[in-house]
């Protein structure tokens, strides 16, 4: 690899990095905003200009609390459940293709941290070593809440896990490549994969949902029944990292949402834009303009999944925990296999948009359903 | 006992398939709460903009002078008595000889105390004030204080200033409506 | 020394330290933890032989799922006392005995097996890829591989008639 390649890559991963973190920290103040906004309120609006210097007076807040370690915990555990959580959430947006590639003279570099051909494999390790924070950190706090806040954590996210990996196994279908780029290349223009994977997106978003532990899936962290939850007994810095991490998985799982299936830095007339502006303004500076309105369009779509993250969070009540487990492997399973076969039907025969067919099978099932249901008839409740 | 028509009777009967999918329900949550999310907030941003307090709002008290700048009040301590929060409190002393123009009773308070940590605001010591001296204005707020020895008013914060004379700008205003306008006039 | 050369030395000083603290470590959540490091060290590894596919496998399945259910299972039970009864003589010399047999069974595998070689100029460094791995398995071991598919659901299903509950079973 050549020195200014290296330059550039590095300067990138750098960019990159800095952006994941700006934007965790922007959401926290975006969450408050739009859960005010949501309420009838103004949301946080005295720090700066509507309140847009607030993440920098909460983490003012965070350093300046008191750090304590409970007596009776695990001292080493208890540090590492936070860093472990943060890492995790950190290391997970490097093979996020966020635009198509600079270009330098002769060099073309894509704009990722790093290319490898298991991108999403890479995304679901590491999503699955996510939960080692919590778990780590909920049992090194030798308390009972947060033992159970963190033995919820563990078990939803592994359930959602098989839920998650198989709704994507029919796009990997599709596309033949484990790559996120050659997945979100393949969705070039307007050819997006929520056209062909309704039901797999419906899957994958709720998925996502319950592995960054939002609500209607934030069980570990129910305040009602379990003080804290995994958090209970963290305070200081300690505990903004739990809450950062939360943010930074957001923001992730927002990026390969809209990479996975709302066609990453794709917009319908992408190569007329492309054309035009390397006509005009020369090969290199066109290109490079080009690839940056493709990242903005990326953004735009992973700003409005967080925009959604936080719209979900502020409608929807909790699960209870059953209903957790029943929606997980009762359903989410046995459909995203059924997905998965009508895929692979689909792929032989060439019907290219089979998986709508459960869709219209399942609205259709729905319809009949409630015409047949009866009528409304008031029933004395039963005690 | 049917109270609104909103009410709703509880059963539990079967959900639906389109019931049991939540996805109709959660999409119609999501447009409710979307439509708040632009609605016009009802917050009104306190320091910046001031609701407007219409002309029987009850606020800072003040003591009046009258017409030749005289103190009208003359310590009879009928609004001590009224008062349900014991706020008030006062010492009452004889006018001398050449203070006529100070005071205008033959007997007045040398010392009129109000302590804003207990009144609640009820404006009982207007009503029973027989000189007309004691009124709560309708334009101005008791300003925030943060110790304890800025609880208590004297007469330096309470008597008229004869150059900013208190005119209640409305004596015949009706009642408060029961629904609080909330028309923002910065005052 | 080249620099892959200095990440495989360090990564294999790391891998047998955790997995000496596994079996030395007094708190099983702590050799549990260890394991984990293990398995990334040994991710690791299989990143230096290129085999990226096996690599995010063995996270995903080994320290992201499996491991977590050892943690899980281990966290429920209370640990705290030393649970001096199941450390008699006769269950540490069983461990040594156990553990010695197996260490010699494995000195003299390696030591019959032949080293597998390669030809530099011949070899081609996608080997270890998913594509490659793929064809290997759907083509040349398939039978295999499936028999080891139906052995996985046998088992599962097996582990989900063992958890049912059934009619009469107390209800916790």
């Amino acid at each position: 690899m050549e020195l200014t390649e290296l330059i550039i890559k590095g300067i990138l991963i750098v960019v990159l990095f800095g952006v994941t973190l700006l934007i965790a920290m922007y959401s926290t103040w975006a969450e408050r905003k739009v859960a005010g906004f949501i309420q009838d309120r103004f949301g946080p609006n005295r720090a700066g200009p509507g309140g847009i210097f607030q993440p920098l007076a909460d983490a003012g807040k965070m350093f300046f609390k008191e750090d304590f370690i409970p007596s009776q915990a695990n001292k080493w555990l208890f540090i590492l459940g936070p860093c472990l959580a943060i890492l995790t959430a950190l290391m997970s947006s490097a093979v996020i293709p966020f635009g198509e590639s600079i270009r330098y003279e002769d060099l073309l570099i894509p704009v990722q941290g790093v290319e490898i051909n298991i991108g999403i494999l890479y995304v679901f390790g590491v999503v699955s070593l996510g939960v080692y924070g919590l778990m780590v950190g909920g049992w090194a706090s030798n308390n009972k809440f947060s033992l159970l806040g963190a033995i919820r954590a563990a078990s939803q996210n592994i359930s959602y896990e098989i839920g998650f990996g198989l709704s994507i196994i029919a796009i990997l279908m599709m596309t033949g490549s484990l790559s996120i780029r050659a997945i979100v290349e393949q969705q070039h223009g307007f050819a997006w994969n929520l056209f062909n994977q309704p039901l797999g997106f419906i899957i994958f978003l709720t998925c996502a949902f319950a592995e960054c532990n939002r609500t209607p899936f934030d069980l570990p962290e129910c305040e009602t029944e379990l003080v804290g939850g995994y958090h209970t007994e963290y305070s200081s810095m300690k505990l903004g990292f739990y809450l950062f991490a939360e943010y930074i998985n957001m923001f992730v799982s927002s990026a390969i949402i809209a990479s996975l299936y709302f066609g990453g830095y794709n917009y319908p007339g992408m190569d007329w834009v492309r054309e035009t502006l390397t006509g005009s303004l020369g090969a290199a500076t066109g290109h490079n303009l080009a690839t940056l309105v493709g990242t903005i369009v990326l953004f735009g779509k992973i700003f409005f999944f967080i925009f959604f993250f936080m719209w979900v969070r502020w409608t929807l009540p909790r699960f209870r925990y059953d209903q957790l487990m029943n929606l997980g492997w009762k359903t989410f399973i046995p459909l995203s296999i059924l997905n998965v076969v009508v895929t692979g039907f689909g792929l032989l025969y060439d019907v290219k948009y089979a998986s709508w067919a459960i869709v219209i099978v399942m609205v259709i099932m729905a319809m009949v359903s409630s015409a047949r249901a009866p009528k409304p008839a008031v029933q004395p409740q039963r005690t | 006992m049917q109270l609104t028509n909103r009410s709703k009777e509880v059963s539990n009967k079967e959900m639906t398939m389109a019931e049991k999918m939540y996805l109709p329900a959660i999409v119609q949550g999501l447009a409710i709460t979307i439509k708040h999310f632009f609605a016009k907030k009802v917050t009104i941003p306190y320091p910046e903009v001031k609701r407007y307090l219409g002309p029987v709002f009850r606020g800072h008290h003040i003591l009046k002078r009258d017409e030749e700048g005289r103190e009208r009040c003359t310590a009879c301590g009928l609004c001590a008595v009224a008062c349900p929060a014991e706020a008030i409190s006062m010492v009452a002393a004889e006018r001398k000889k050449g203070e006529e123009n100070l005071y205008r009773e033959e007997k007045y308070a040398a010392v009129y105390e109000i302590n804003m940590l207990r009144c609640i605001f009820c404006g009982l010591c207007e009503e029973a004030c027989p000189k007309q001296a004691v009124y709560l204005r309708h334009d101005k707020l008791v300003p925030i204080f943060t110790e304890r020895d800025q609880v208590v008013y004297g007469k330096e914060e309470l008597v008229e200033k004869m150059s900013d004379r208190y005119i209640r700008t409305n004596p015949d205003a009706q009642a408060t409506p029961t629904e609080p306008s909330f028309s923002r006039s910065v005052s | 020394m080249k620099p892959t050369e200095i990440l495989f030395y360090a990564l294999t000083a790391i891998t047998l330290l955790s997995a000496s603290f596994v079996v030395t470590a007094r708190n099983p959540i702590h050799s549990v933890l260890a394991l984990i490091l293990t398995f990334f060290c040994l991710s690791g590894h299989y990143i230096l032989l290129n085999a990226q596919f096996l690599a995010a496998v063995n996270i995903i399945v080994y320290a992201g799922a499996i491991m977590v259910l050892f943690l899980f299972v281990i966290m429920f039970l209370n640990m705290k006392t030393e649970d001096e009864e199941a450390k008699t003589t006769i269950t540490k010399l069983a461990a040594v005995v156990v553990g010695g047999v197996l260490l010699v069974v494995m000195v003299a595998v390696f030591r019959a097996a032949s080293m597998a070689t390669y030809n530099p100029s011949t070899y081609s460094a996608k080997v270890g890829l998913v594509e490659n791995l793929g064809l290997v398995l759907y083509r040349d071991y398939l039978l295999p591989f499936e028999l080891a598919s139906v052995l996985l659901l046998v088992a599962m299903v097996g582990a989900v008639m063992l958890g049912k509950r059934e009619p009469g079973d107390r209800h916790f």
